[in-house]
């Protein structure tokens, strides 16, 4: 039987309390933060981190697919899944597409990934979702929307939980929509949207699936229901039937928020994380029509907890001071820069296995790793002998910083580093997610997927480091 | 390998004042400095048989053909980074060397007030800057992970720092040609605005526009030009591999280029004890942790122990070797090509009893060592000059 082989998930460091927002705004407050993506984080960043935390410990070579879920990818022609796929230092025969335009796309991706190992013709394909989409500043779309990642690895073999039955349907509704030249999502009036789209949609694929396998809310240890926010999500628990305090997954909107396409997925890690085996559970996700399915956890379930999901990176924030700093993080203001930086696609593809991949040298006459890669050792001086090895998952130390107010930054000072690999190397690296004032000599951080700059449409990502998160 | 010491003579000189030179361009600073030193040595532009052009920003022999007017001889322009000024006077002195020439020009220049914007560029090269791995910091940012590394490992601070550019500040206001001509106090230098944490504001160099020339020959030619004429002793560069922040091997606490190109000089020059033989050294104090860590690399104290003779006032007008005694690039700012040459400028005259104003001129000088240290901090270039009275 298909089902979820690994999953994994990834908040971004950063809260926005909902009050800032309200003391620029005013208007009807609602409650709680939402989780804000870092300045040089994107959909393609937070799904690479979800997507590393999903894998962890597992053989890459046996995925052959990935999926990426958004509706916030940076580029609208050129696909985002191969990047992710290149990041996540998957196989180059990795079948990736993009499923875009709709917040029900991780499970629509879900759905494809599902029929793939039905049909024989993939083992493993990971889903990852991620979203940073912006509502128009002063509406109750920019309090309610935050960012964040999830992802699930399928797979008929090994799985933590199985999916025994599924239910999908089309609507078409202009309930959310953003043009290709906008900037924020638009919406029409959410009493209507809400009851014609949200409620009415959802209810039927639960109805249905329900009825389809003779089964009741009452046999459901969690119900993982898409949230249009806190409110409306109970809503809909009670209609369904479900008990609000003891089946009803947490939508989590009061501490990230609503995170699009990744949000359904976001709350099934969630429900993963705290299931027990032979639990039965329901995911119901909404967005143009919509998906249900039934979960059934295995006794696999224990195995997988301990990985980065909800748990690892929800008590771990950085509270944003202020409005104007989410502004600057999102774009939405712009400061002065100085210097343009550049772009080069072509430096960019030539150097793609080391810049995305994070692929280093392991000499194999000195054995020292390089990186950047080298034909030439840089210990040992011996050419062309160099074994690829990728280092992003390694641990490392800083062996020493500076504080560089002057080069330009969206969030200065730009934390510069020297890093050395528990495992030996060394890595020259800006760091992101810290409080400057907290950065010290041999402190232990780890590298992070992020985009530097971006000009001429190009956006370079690389890679830096942050400190381990903790709560 | 045969020495060189002493078969090279400097026998004019010129400067340019520097400083945010608005109303002239590169060429006017060329012929500035360029005709000081015709003046200085007492022979016209078609007396010089090639020369040397080092800058940065211009390309090609006709970077002084043409400012210069000069009638169809061979120039080349070099670029060597922060070396670059230095770099000319090795050129023509191997050129005279091999006899190739028998009077030639060298001149740095740089204008790098023409572009709009603060700062010095990232220098890019031709073949474009790396979209992610070069651009992370700035020279400031880069030359500070030196200085914490350094801080927390021999226990200096930042008013060590500060000392080093209240000496250099006292003596460019003792240099008429110097671009900042003030004096500062140890609090100004600690309390102004941080730029890249540990160094503020009076830790960096100005940026500047400026020129510098010099007129060599063999030096049994040089009586005819002048009685005063200086030698060259030794030229030295040393490249390093560049990996210096990427292998582990590197330390931060040190500048190995400038430790390899001194230790080329000094055997070229004979030098044992550079703290007793040495009598002025102007040095690549682009930031002030660079002129703290050349102390060492340069042999003129031990590792670690810089922020002892700092207090002590070693390095100062009056202290045992002074270093930066024209005001040094925390004074004259960086305008490329120029800062070598200009640091030559200071070590002629002073040899010859010519500083500008009495109160910066030392007694007795006879031997005076160049710097020049340009990149990363681990991926350095370094170009180093010995200079003196002939024989010495």
């Amino acid at each position: 039987m298909a089902g979820i082989v690994s999953y994994g998930a990834y908040i971004p460091i950063y809260r926005l309390s909902r009050e800032l927002i309200w003391l620029t705004w005013g208007g009807m407050p609602l409650s709680g933060e939402k989780a804000v993506a870092n300045f040089d984080e994107d959909s393609v960043t937070m799904a690479v981190e979800a997507g590393n935390n999903c894998l962890a410990g597992i053989n890459r070579d046996e995925v052959d697919g990935l999926f990426l879920a958004s509706t916030s990818t940076p580029y609208k022609e050129k696909q985002c899944a191969n990047l992710v796929a290149e990041a996540l230092d998957l196989k180059r025969s990795t079948r990736t597409a993009d499923f875009t335009n709709s917040l029900r796309s991780g499970t629509i991706a879900m759905r494809a990934a599902l029929d793939a190992i039905a049909a024989g013709s993939a083992k493993k394909v990971l889903v990852v979702a991620a979203d940073c989409r912006l509502g128009h500043p002063s509406t109750e779309n920019e309090q309610a929307f935050g960012d964040g990642a999830a992802a699930v690895l399928l797979g008929d073999t090994d799985v933590v939980a199985s999916i025994d039955g599924s239910h999908t349907h089309y609507d078409d509704i202009m309930d959310l929509w953003r043009l290709d030249s906008d900037t924020f999502v638009r919406s029409w009036e959410d009493r209507f949207i809400v009851t014609h789209g949200y409620l009415e949609n959802t209810q039927e694929a639960v109805k249905d699936l329900l009825e389809k396998h003779g089964l009741a809310p009452a046999d459901f240890s969690k119900a993982v229901l898409y949230a249009y926010n806190g409110r409306r999500h109970s809503q809909l628990a009670k209609k369904l039937n479900f008990d609000t305090q003891t089946q009803l997954q947490d939508s989590m909107f009061s501490t990230i928020g609503n995170t699009g396409s990744a949000y359904t997925l976001m709350m099934l890690v969630a429900a993963l994380e705290d299931a027990k085996a032979g639990e039965k559970i329901l995911v119901a996700n909404y967005g143009d029509g919509a998906d249900a399915f039934i979960l059934t956890t295995t006794e696999g379930i224990e195995k997988a907890k301990g990985r980065r999901g909800i748990k690892y990176h929800l008590p771990s924030k950085i509270p944003l001071p202020n409005y104007d700093k989410y502004l600057r993080y999102r774009g939405l203001i712009h400061g002065y820069v100085r210097f343009e930086n550049e772009s080069s696609a072509t430096i960019s593809w030539r150097d793609r296995r080391w810049n995305i991949n994070c692929r280093g040298g392991k000499c194999l006459v000195c054995g020292n790793i390089n990186f950047p890669p080298q034909r030439i050792c840089m210990y040992c001086q011996s050419k062309d002998q160099f074994e690829d090895i990728r280092l992003a998952e390694r641990r490392a130390k800083l062996f020493t910083y500076s504080n560089d107010f002057l080069g330009p930054s969206l969030d200065s000072p730009i934390i510069l580093c020297i890093l050395d690999f528990d495992e030996g190397g060394r890595f020259y690296a800006q760091m992101t997610d810290r409080d400057p004032d907290k950065v010290q000599d041999g402190m232990p951080v780890e590298l992070t997927f992020r985009w530097m700059h971006s000009e001429r449409g190009i956006r370079n990502y690389y890679w830096k480091c942050r400190p381990l998160r903790e709560a | 390998m045969e020495s060189i010491k002493d078969k090279v003579a400097i026998v004019g000189m010129g400067c340019s004042k520097f400083g945010e030179r608005w109303d002239r361009s590169a060429w006017d600073l060329v012929v500035e400095a360029t005709y000081e030193a015709f003046e200085d040595a007492g022979v016209g532009p078609n007396d010089i048989q090639a020369a040397w052009s080092g800058t940065l920003g211009f390309a090609g022999g006709q970077s002084l053909s043409y400012p210069l007017k000069l009638d169809y001889i061979p120039i080349v322009r070099v670029e060597n980074l922060c070396g670059t000024g230095l770099e000319t006077i090795r050129g023509a002195t191997y050129a005279l060397i091999a006899k190739a020439y028998d009077l030639v020009l060298c001149v740095g220049f740089e204008k790098t007030k023409d572009r709009g914007v603060g700062g010095l560029g990232s220098g890019e090269p031709m073949g474009g800057v790396h979209p992610v791995f070069g651009i992370q910091g700035t020279p400031p940012g880069r030359y500070a992970l030196a200085a914490t590394k350094y801080f927390a490992m021999y226990g200096a601070e930042k008013k060590h720092l500060a000392m080093i550019s209240v000496k250099s500040h006292f003596n460019g206001a003792r240099n008429p040609k110097a671009h900042l001509r003030r004096e500062i106090t140890v609090e100004q230098a600690l309390s102004a605005p941080i730029i890249a944490w540990p160094l503020g504001l009076f830790d960096c160099c100005g940026v500047t526009d400026g020129a510098a020339a010099a007129i060599l020959c063999r030096t049994e030619d040089a009586p005819k030009f002048r009685k005063d004429y200086i030698t060259v002793k030794a030229l030295g560069n040393a490249s390093g591999p560049g990996c210096g922040k990427m292998v582990t091997d590197y330390d931060w606490v040190h500048w190995e280029e400038t430790y390899r190109a001194t230790q080329q000089v000094y055997e070229q020059a004979g030098i044992k004890d550079p703290r007793k033989e040495i009598d002025i050294v102007e040095c690549h104090d682009c930031f002030s942790i660079a002129e703290l860590m050349c102390y060492e690399a340069m042999g003129f104290c031990e590792r670690g122990t810089a922020k002892n003779d700092i207090e002590a006032g070693t390095f100062a007008l009056e202290g045992e070797v002074a270093f930066n005694a024209g005001g040094g690039l925390k004074s004259f700012g960086h305008p490329v090509g120029a800062s070598g040459v200009r640091e030559v400028y200071e070590i002629y005259k002073q040899i010859q009893g010519k500083a500008e104003e009495p109160s910066r001129q030392l007694k007795n000088v006879e031997l005076g060592m160049a710097h020049n240290q340009g990149g990363h901090p681990g991926t350095f270039m370094c170009s180093m000059g010995i200079f003196g009275v002939p024989g010495r």
